[in-house]
């Protein structure tokens, strides 16, 4: 069981760092169209800032802001976004994953696979956060 | 017969060494995946996924499918942990 750190400065600097690491992470996710990143790595790097949080926030106040329970949830709704995002596709008569076969009058098929890797990535990331978190609230043996 | 493992792990090191030699060199310019594959990709990725980054639109549109398939191997990593580690106080 994770207690809270002693140290007034790590947890002043900590908990500095925790929304500077989640913008970052949001940063690299979305930016992942225009240069390195994506789904993977905006993921992991969410994850970084909750394992932060539980290192120096001790186990209750930690719980209290991300609840242990809600990775696994999180992990599978990334995964069946990912999975309703290539079935979308299917209805409109076009192939597993193939965004750009979806008639939206408007919009281009280039741009809607530019919208479809968007949320491909979302649900990623969502999945790769959600197993980190749970990979580490197991491994500390948090008895949840 | 713990000593036969040695040396059929020499004779298939020495096969891979030797399957190695047949593959083009790292960067060949004529090889097959940088002949057909990649110059498709780097020229279609804007007016096919209007995405800038090759590597986002191989990862998530070309590839979409092993990408999938990567998404489902991290989350039953976590399934597998969860069954290995998680502590019995909670049923």
């Amino acid at each position: 069981m994770i207690k809270q750190h002693e140290s007034i400065i790590i947890q002043v600097t900590s908990s500095a760092m925790v929304p500077f690491i989640q913008l970052f992470a949001l940063y690299v996710l979305f930016h992942g169209h225009y240069g390195p990143g994506g789904g993977f790595q905006g993921g992991v790097i969410l994850a970084v800032s909750i394992v932060l949080m539980r290192l120096y926030m001790g186990r209750e106040m930690a719980h209290a802001k991300f609840p242990p329970k809600m990775s696994l949830a999180l992990a599978a709704t990334g995964l069946l976004v990912f999975m309703l995002t290539g079935l979308v596709p299917m209805v409109a008569g076009g192939a597993f994953l193939d965004y750009g076969n979806l008639m939206i009058p408007g919009l281009s098929a280039s741009s809607l696979r530019h919208v479809g890797i968007l949320i491909v990535e979302i649900g990623i990331s969502m999945t790769v956060f959600g197993t980190m978190v749970l990979v580490f609230d197991n491994l500390s043996g948090e008895n949840w | 017969m713990k000593w036969i493992a040695f040396p059929i792990m020499g004779i298939f090191f020495a096969l891979m060494i030797y399957a190695t030699t047949g593959l083009p060199g790292r960067g060949d310019a004529d090889a097959p995946a940088s002949t057909y594959v990649s110059p498709f990709y780097i020229e279609h990725t804007m007016e096919d996924t209007d995405t800038p980054n090759v590597v986002t639109s191989v990862l998530a549109d070309y590839r979409g499918y092993d990408t999938l398939g990567e998404t489902v191997v991290i989350f039953t990593a976590g399934l597998a942990c969860i069954l290995l580690l998680m502590k019995k106080g909670i049923q």
